[in-house]
């Protein structure tokens, strides 16, 4: 136990080192690779929490699929060097006052209701196995995992329609 | 909690010995291409370092060591020590879920002849050779050269295009397996290989990882001819040798995984008798795979770069959700 957490505040050091970085950064794609980092790092916290098939779900479609396209994009439109950019006045206020937001409201609920926090089942044996995740998604969560399907599908054949040529405006606009 | 220190000192050996293994066994798949390939064109082959030529990969290897390191002034440093390493690390780590043989009994203590044996063995894999996408991409854009970058950029379309067909192509043998341990799905071909039952599926497998390891007909991303090196331009002594080390690990990686999921992985004849054969079963059909990607190599012309999406994408992912779905309906119409 004491090994499981130790290992569990290294973990969170890297972390939220990753996600400073990638908000600090300078160069886009430096911030790119500390996203990576850090969605890795989430990974490993769900293999300490007993959850193999979320934590290589994570690897493979963050930081194998998503994140790639984000560096292909980075670099194809070189990207990656953020000029002094003229101050956007009303942005920072703003962040800053929805950042206050969430903490308060994070805050209130985990000063008021620690109760709902605390009583969490022991997991099965078997949780978390690709053969549980399945069955549940196929039965109890069929509807929503439809829905999520069409929804992908839908995003995918708009970003074909969007690309595809104008074949009668003769292709080269 | 006890800690099994036998188990651990057991892991660290295994470890050892399986990193050993590819390292040097990498340098000598560069003479089995080299060999091989000189063999079907015709020609002789390295012949001069040692009897036969057998010295030659020890040759390259201190030859490359003694090459001047340059890296470009206008180069990200970082990165581009990074690359080389993020190359060659996944090639490394992804034969930790493939097992090559049963268990054996060494010193009066049965010792499995795998690393791990994890549930997720089949998602593992793919998340790693996902990830193997970036050190291409990573040096590409390091080198700050434009044929690097479009080399770097090159391979990552191309990765992750093949990488679908390939992610399909396991369904296949999952399916008929009912698990995504790679030991199960050895255990489920102990009478009949699945390269029977998934025979378009293999062929689907053993193109997407061609493409997958940037090997001819798809070594797009170097294309010499009109990239000078690619990704790799800029790269010299061993910096250059880690990617290239990179290549062939994954070449032997790969076929290793080619071998478990259609060609019954370790076994064989006696493997139940004689665990001990397990192994070498398991070496020989790697080196039959690598034979066929060498055989690949030194035969075709390379594809053109909108040939090869092309292909990728409009007959190879059609192909493969064809392939799982009549692989699918026929295991609910048999009921397995």
């Amino acid at each position: 136990m004491n090994g499981e957490l130790i290992l569990f505040f290294v973990l969170a050091i890297v972390a939220i080192s990753a996600a400073l970085g990638m908000l600090f950064s300078r160069n886009a794609v430096y911030s790119a690779l500390f996203l990576i980092l850090n969605f890795a790092t989430v990974a490993v916290f769900f293999l300490l929490l007993g959850a193999p098939f979320i934590a290589m779900a994570q690897v493979t479609v963050y930081a194998g699929a998503i994140m790639v396209l984000f560096l292909f994009v980075i670099m194809l439109l070189g990207a990656e060097q953020i000029q002094h950019q003229a101050r956007r006045g009303w942005q920072r206020p703003l962040a800053m006052l929805l950042t206050l937001v969430l903490l308060a409201e994070s805050a209130y609920l985990i000063f008021t209701r620690s109760d709902v926090l605390t009583v969490l089942q022991p997991a099965a044996a078997d949780y978390g196995s690709p053969q549980s995740i399945g069955m549940l998604l196929f039965s109890e969560y069929l509807l929503p995992f439809e829905v999520t399907s069409i929804l992908l599908l839908a995003a995918m054949v708009g970003a074909i329609v969007l690309v595809k040529e104008d074949k009668k405006s003769g292709g080269q606009k | 909690m006890v800690v099994d220190w036998v188990l651990v000192l057991e892991w660290v050996v295994k470890s050892i010995l399986l990193v050993f293994i590819l390292l040097t066994g990498f340098a000598y798949t560069t003479f089995y291409e080299r060999k091989l390939a000189a063999l079907i064109q015709l020609r002789i082959g390295p012949n001069r370092a040692g009897p036969g030529g057998w010295l030659q990969p020890a040759a390259d290897g201190v030859k490359l060591i003694f090459k001047e390191e340059f890296t470009p002034a206008e180069a990200y440093k970082f990165v581009f020590v990074l690359a080389p390493i993020i190359t060659v690390v996944p090639a490394i780590v992804i034969m930790a879920v493939v097992p090559w043989g049963d268990m054996v009994n060494l010193f009066g203590r049965m010792v499995p002849l795998y690393l791990a044996d994890i549930n997720v063995a089949v998602l593992y894999i793919l998340s790693v050779a996902s990830v193997s996408v970036y050190g291409i991409v990573l040096a590409g854009w390091a080198s700050n050269n434009k044929y690097a970058m479009l080399g770097g950029l090159r391979s990552s379309a191309q990765m992750l295009s093949y990488e679908l067909a390939l992610g399909l192509a396991f369904i296949g043998p999952i399916l008929i397996a009912g698990s995504m341990s790679l030991m199960d799905i050895v255990e489920a071909q102990r009478n009949v290989w699945f390269i029977v039952y998934q025979p378009l599926g293999a062929i689907i497998f053993y193109i997407a990882m061609l493409a997958e390891v940037n090997r001819a007909p798809f070594d797009m991303p170097e294309a010499e001819q009109e990239l000078t090196a690619g990704y790799h331009t800029e790269y010299s002594g061993m910096k250059f040798s880690l990617f290239f080390m990179g290549e062939y690990i994954k070449m032997a990686a790969v076929s290793g995984i080619f071998a478990s999921l259609f060609l019954g992985g370790f076994r064989g004849p006696f493997v139940d008798q004689l665990p001990g054969l397990g192994p070498l079963y398991f070496f020989l059909k790697i080196v039959a795979s690598l034979g066929v990607m060498i055989w690949i190599r030194a035969t075709m012309p390379r594809l053109r770069y909108d040939r090869l999406m092309a292909f990728g994408w409009k007959v190879l992912l059609p192909l493969a959700l064809l392939n799982v779905l009549v692989t699918a309906v026929v295991i609910v119409a048999l009921g397995l």
